[in-house]
């Protein structure tokens, strides 16, 4: 139950092709993407004017986020979390667009995110720590350590799956909410929730770079 | 017939149930965030990004139940074999 037309979904059948919502959108998204990139690279200057005047204080402050909770060690990754932070703020704000489906409201692409950054953290941490890395699974005392690895494995299983349906619950439960506003009343009522979206929009991106932070930088430490 | 009634019966309760417990941890830790706030207001910044985190882990729970009331309403596992026992 999402949006009775989405226009993608219209021209992959008058195209006759079967790909998927998500992934068309997910490609217009990553076009999108690259295209306003490609526009504020083309003419970088010291005074900043018009595109880079607004991109230069979001990428600053996705920026000292990372250096606040990560620490110095934390500016490798900004490439990883600033990608993935503006890939679902602007698949979530797509939404509020009729005729528009938000790839983030689909499970795939919220796993194929959670399981990127689930790879990342434990790559990162053998980097780190090389062997020693399993000490991060072992509690503080030695002899524990059976009690609490396999906590540990069942935690670090759970982070990817509530990291998938986090996001994709609050975009498809929303999807589903404006709808049924949608059917009972279509005029005005429906305002305050697509309002209410471009909170929740904000909030859950925040909320999955944030989370992505807080998991490599769990890595990056040592082990008490 | 029964068999759907009782599933969007569950789906119901439990999306109930769910927001319920949900909607009172939220508000509590909403509560005590507001109240440090309210105590020492330099620390804001902080207590927000904590307060974001903590109100996400605790909202999953609510997501979870939602899932799970879509997959019985949208995706049941046990619809095939209930029409074909009913069709019998």
């Amino acid at each position: 139950m999402t949006h009775p037309f989405i226009f993608f979904e219209w021209l992959e059948h008058q195209l006759h092709l079967h790909i998927g919502n998500h992934v068309t959108y997910t490609w217009l998204v990553m076009a999108l993407l690259i295209m306003v990139a490609l526009l504020v690279k083309r003419n970088i200057k010291t005074v900043p004017t018009g595109l880079q005047n607004f991109l230069e204080p979001v990428v600053d402050s996705i920026e000292n986020m990372i250096e606040e909770t990560m620490g110095h060690k934390g500016k490798a990754y900004f490439p990883l979390i600033a990608t993935i932070a503006f890939f679902i703020l602007v698949s979530n704000l797509i939404a509020l667009i009729p005729g528009f489906f938000p790839p983030t409201a689909n499970l795939n692409t919220n796993a194929a995110m959670a399981l990127t950054v689930f790879a990342m953290t434990h790559i990162v941490g053998l980097k780190e720590h090389g062997i020693g890395y399993f000490k991060h699974f072992c509690g503080p005392v030695i002899w524990l350590a059976p009690l609490i690895v396999p906590i540990e494995i069942v935690g670090h299983l759970a982070r990817p799956l509530s990291l998938t349906l986090r996001l994709f619950g609050n975009m498809y439960g929303h999807e589903i909410v404006l709808m049924i506003f949608f059917g009972l009343v279509p005029f005005i009522v429906p305002l305050p929730m697509m309002l209410m979206g471009v909170l929740v929009a904000f909030i859950q991106t925040f909320v999955f770079m944030l989370l992505a932070m807080i998991y490599i930088a769990g890595s990056l430490e040592e082990a008490h | 017939m029964e068999f759907f009634a009782w599933c969007v019966v569950a789906a119901g309760i439990g999306m109930g149930l769910g927001s319920f417990g949900t909607g009172i941890g939220q508000g509590l830790a909403i509560q005590k965030a507001v109240e440090g706030v309210a105590r020492n207001p330099g620390a804001s910044g902080k207590i927000m990004t904590i307060m974001l985190i903590g109100l996400a882990m605790i909202e999953s729970l609510a997501i979870y139940v939602f899932v799970v009331a879509m997959i019985i309403l949208f995706a049941n596992p046990f619809t095939e074999t209930v029409v074909q026992m009913l069709s019998k």
